[in-house]
């Protein structure tokens, strides 16, 4: 009886290794994007098409690094994930194949995918800054680098900057401004802080709903999830001008990875995302704005206003992030 | 000397075959650590300057001092309540003897969350305090280091607790009357003889605390405290630099493998082979200290376990209103609970063969093994999952390859990466740890005395095994598989990197939800992980009383 005590887990190992992929497979993506928010598009994607589509979540890093280590034999086909940092540095350590399509060129603007076509972005999504306008007015905002402004003492609150949001946000910074004017911002960024930094946007806006400062700098869609859970949120979203560098955008995208199996199928389930019916919900459950133009917000978003994003490529965030997190190492912005 | 006088004496010094076994347990974590360790070789030339000057001197401090509070806060926590609830006499104590364990199943980033949520400016505590005395008022920063000292003791002390109180449980009341005896006051005689004696057994919960404090990401980064895990995941994740980053955890696992390897060199100086004594009733308590005791359990309860419980069910009854208890959700519920017995039953089996390993062999070569396979514990996650995916990767190629070779275009597709066999060894090299500890502590019991004893009797072996030893180790197994139980229903690194396509637990679905900052929709996850982690430590308990009773 001990024996088989003892010869049970080994056993068991045993019957368990048989298990596989599945067997007839169609398409396999990686995705760092929620499984909440990315699943309603297979679904509808099998709903119109009657292809199934296998995925695995995780950390956009965690997924990279697998990448990499399955190599040739990795059953992945697509990579999704948030952030054009990430999907710069997939692109960059080979993860992701050229994509021939005068549709996904058709559709998605230049300036929110890879330069040789190896990522899309799908949807958009703006850091931009939040104010109570009971307590700070409009016509006190300019833009990111002035809320190193001394009148802003005691006032601003933010993230921390272990969120690649904000990495990128500085990002973009370096490349407008250069690095020393913009390490000097962070630094005054920091000596105007109300208090520590949030771990996230949603929690920073109820410190500023509470009173415990003024104004702070959050994703778009955080703001309107709080505004459809509080339709009365006395909060309001500013858009820095185009004279003054415009909007920081970012995206959440997708590339056909290096040695995808069913490299079709993810090329046309990429065309497919591109389109009307699957933009208008990839953006739409999050908040975001469809990366196709032609595809409008939904109402709640588009009653932000429009603004001006800034012209910078997204992808510039991923070539500088190393530099940005290192500079906010130096100007004690954790 | 002649030749096989030689080899006798040259074989004295090999480890015998139960060192196999040690090196077998070990193994996967011997390729993790390898795979992290190896990371030296190449050194990242670009980080290194940057880390040194901003990042580490800041990390390390924060590090040191969350490690030695919360080492501190847990033995103090841990050991008091344990005293009191096995020797003392007072209302509710047998409700708090196994109440007290329950906070074991809340995860430390529930409890900083529910904390911070309770506690912070915006919160409801500090609302109401202005709305009393003023918007000036002054109010201890809960995002503090105080703060997540305080919020990772609740949540670590049970570790302590349990091994505390079962070490009190077998000295009974009567080493204090031998001590009252010898003159010592019962203060003195709590300090000077049972807590000596404890020793061993509150340093083994000690160490899962430290290396668990070492090991965590979550809790850390609700309150943006920034320790060594979070230096390595931000010159991963921010810098891009892997290199630097398994580099930072290669220390990691260096600075954990000497204080293991010096807590066993201290512990084996002083070998307890304590018999077991009956316990001999409990002491009597005058009425306002049995109040008192009553109150301080009753607080630890309430902070570590009542209010963030209220609060997850709070939150997660909004869920169960829109539908959320469906069938789809009892399929990850299932699937948690199932994935994580097999997995703590594997845990167990290997702890126990383990412990055997080092005791039949004492071979330093043994314990080294054993020491290696304990380490996954202070790692943090995520790291660890690359560290144990990378070889099993690279093994599955190799074998592709040649499958490959053998079959053409007709070989079968390997995917050993994402399968139940990686998922439950990735789970032995993380949860080893904490189903070690219980064991030994149970075995350290059994004296050689025993075993001389019934070996004369002719009983050895299996036998002895079976007849002798397993009825002494039940507890310690039972205590193993629970611990891990826990702990494998909250993990999410190691299940979110192997899981077959498609799979779901629990503790996914919570990771789904915080990642993007939703916390009250991860409540309704969070809440079966506590329910369910609930069962076997009330078990456990239940179990270990009846057992003295």
């Amino acid at each position: 009886m001990t024996r088989l005590f003892f010869a049970s887990p080994l056993l068991l190992i045993l019957c368990l290794s048989a298990c596989g992929r599945p067997a007839d497979t169609a398409l396999v993506v990686y995705s760092a994007r929620n499984e909440q928010l990315i699943k309603p598009v297979f679904d509808l994607y099998e709903k119109q098409t009657g292809v199934h589509v296998d995925f695995v979540t995780d950390k956009a890093e965690v997924l990279m690094q697998r990448l990499i280590a399955e190599g040739q034999q990795s059953p992945a086909d697509l990579l999704i994930t948030v952030d054009a940092g990430n999907l710069w540095y997939a692109a960059g350590q080979g993860m992701f194949q050229r994509v021939e399509s005068s549709l996904l060129e058709a559709n998605i603007p230049s300036h929110l995918r890879d330069r040789d076509n190896r990522w899309f972005g799908i949807s958009v999504r703006a850091r931009t800054i939040v104010y109570d306008p009971a307590v700070a007015s409009r016509d006190e905002l300019k833009d990111y680098m002035d809320l190193a402004d001394p009148r802003w003492r005691g006032r601003l609150c933010l993230r921390t900057s272990k969120k690649v949001y904000n990495q990128s946000l500085v990002a973009m910074l370096i490349v407008q401004y250069g690095e020393e004017r913009t390490e000097a911002a962070v630094a005054g960024w920091v000596k105007n802080l109300a208090t520590d930094v949030f771990p996230d946007d949603t929690q920073l806006m109820r410190a500023i709903l509470a009173g415990q400062c003024e104004l702070g700098i959050v994703n778009s869609y955080y703001f309107g999830r709080l505004q459809k859970a509080e339709p009365d949120l006395p909060l309001a979203l500013f858009w820095p001008d185009k004279a003054n560098g415009g909007v920081h955008v970012n995206v959440a995208g997708a590339g056909v990875t290096r040695y995808a199996p069913h490299a079709e199928a993810a090329i046309s389930f990429l065309e497919w995302l591109s389109g009307p019916a699957a933009q208008a919900l990839f953006a739409g459950v999050d908040m975001e704005f469809p990366a196709n133009p032609a595809v409008s917000p939904d109402p709640l978003v588009a009653a932000w206003g429009s603004f001006d994003a800034s012209p910078i490529e997204v992808e510039t965030a991923g070539e500088f992030q190393a530099d940005a997190v290192r500079l906010m190492d130096r100007a004690g912005y954790h | 000397m002649g030749l096989s006088q030689q080899i006798r004496s040259l074989t004295r010094y090999l480890p015998g075959p139960w060192f196999l076994v040690a090196l077998g347990i070990a193994l996967p974590s011997l390729l993790a650590v390898g795979v992290i360790v190896g990371s030296l070789f190449s050194p990242d030339t670009e980080n290194w300057p940057h880390l040194f000057e901003f990042v580490l001197p800041r990390v390390l401090g924060n590090t040191f001092w969350l490690v030695v509070g919360v080492a501190a806060l847990t033995t103090v926590i841990g050991t008091g309540l344990a005293w009191l609830t096995s020797i003392c006499e007072f209302p509710g104590r047998g409700f708090f003897s196994w109440a007290l364990l329950l906070p074991l199943a809340i995860p430390g980033y529930v409890l900083g969350f529910v904390a911070i949520g309770l506690l912070e400016y915006s919160g409801p505590v500090q609302g109401l305090i202005r709305d009393w005395l003023g918007s000036g008022t002054w109010f201890p920063s809960i995002r503090s280091r105080a703060g997540i000292i305080m919020v990772l003791s609740l949540t670590l002390y049970p570790y302590v607790y349990l091994v505390a109180r079962s070490a009190f449980l077998t000295q009974g009341k009567r080493v204090l009357e031998v001590a009252q005896a010898a003159g010592y006051s019962r203060q003195q005689g709590f300090f000077k003889v049972a807590l000596p004696m404890a020793r061993p057994w509150i340093a083994g919960g000690v160490m899962l605390v430290m290396m668990e404090t070492l090991a965590d990401f979550g809790t850390v980064a609700v309150f943006n405290y920034d320790t060594l895990t979070t230096a390595i995941y931000h010159t991963w994740f921010g810098l891009f630099s892997v290199k630097a980053a398994l580099q930072l955890a290669s220390f990691l696992v260096l600075g954990v493998f000497i204080v293991l390897v010096i807590e066993q060199w201290l512990r084996s100086g002083s070998r307890y082979h304590q018999a077991k004594s009956p316990p001999g009733g409990r002491i009597d308590l005058i009425v306002r200290d049995r109040w008192l005791a009553a109150a301080s359990c009753g607080l630890v309860l309430l902070t570590a376990f009542l209010l963030p419980f209220v609060q997850l069910v709070v939150w997660a009854w909004q869920d169960i209103i829109a539908g959320g208890l469906n069938l789809r959700f009892l399929g990850f519920a299932w699937r948690s609970v199932s994935l994580s017995m097999v997995a703590a039953g594997v845990i167990a089996v290997a702890a126990l063969m383990l412990n055997y390993a080092m005791r039949l062999d004492a071979h330093p070569a043994s314990k080294i093994a054993g020491r290696i396979a304990t380490l996954g514990y202070a790692l943090p996650g995520t790291v660890l999952a690359v560290g144990i995916f990378v070889p099993l990767v690279f093994i599955n190629n190799q074998l592709q390859a040649a499958l490959d070779f053998l079959f053409a275009a007709d070989a079968p597709k390997l995917s050993l990466q994402a399968g139940l066999a990686t998922m439950l060894i990735a789970y032995l090299v993380r949860f080893l740890a904490v189903a070690h500890q219980p064991v030994a502590a149970n075995m350290l019991r059994i004296t050689p005395s025993i075993d001389e004893s019934v070996g004369v009797l002719g009983v050895s072996g299996w036998s002895l095994l079976r007849r002798v030893h397993f009825p002494m180790l039940k507890t310690g197994m039972l205590t193993a598989f629970a611990l891990a139980f826990v702990d494998l229903m909250k993990e999410m690194p190691i299940t979110l990197m192997t899981r077959p396509f498609g799979w779901e637990t629990l503790a996914v679905r919570v990771y789904e939800m915080t990642s993007e900052g939703q916390w009250q929709r991860a409540a309704l996850p969070a809440c079966a992980i506590v329910l369910v982690g609930l069962i076997p430590v009330v078990i456990l308990t239940r179990r270990a009383e009846e057992h003295v009773a």
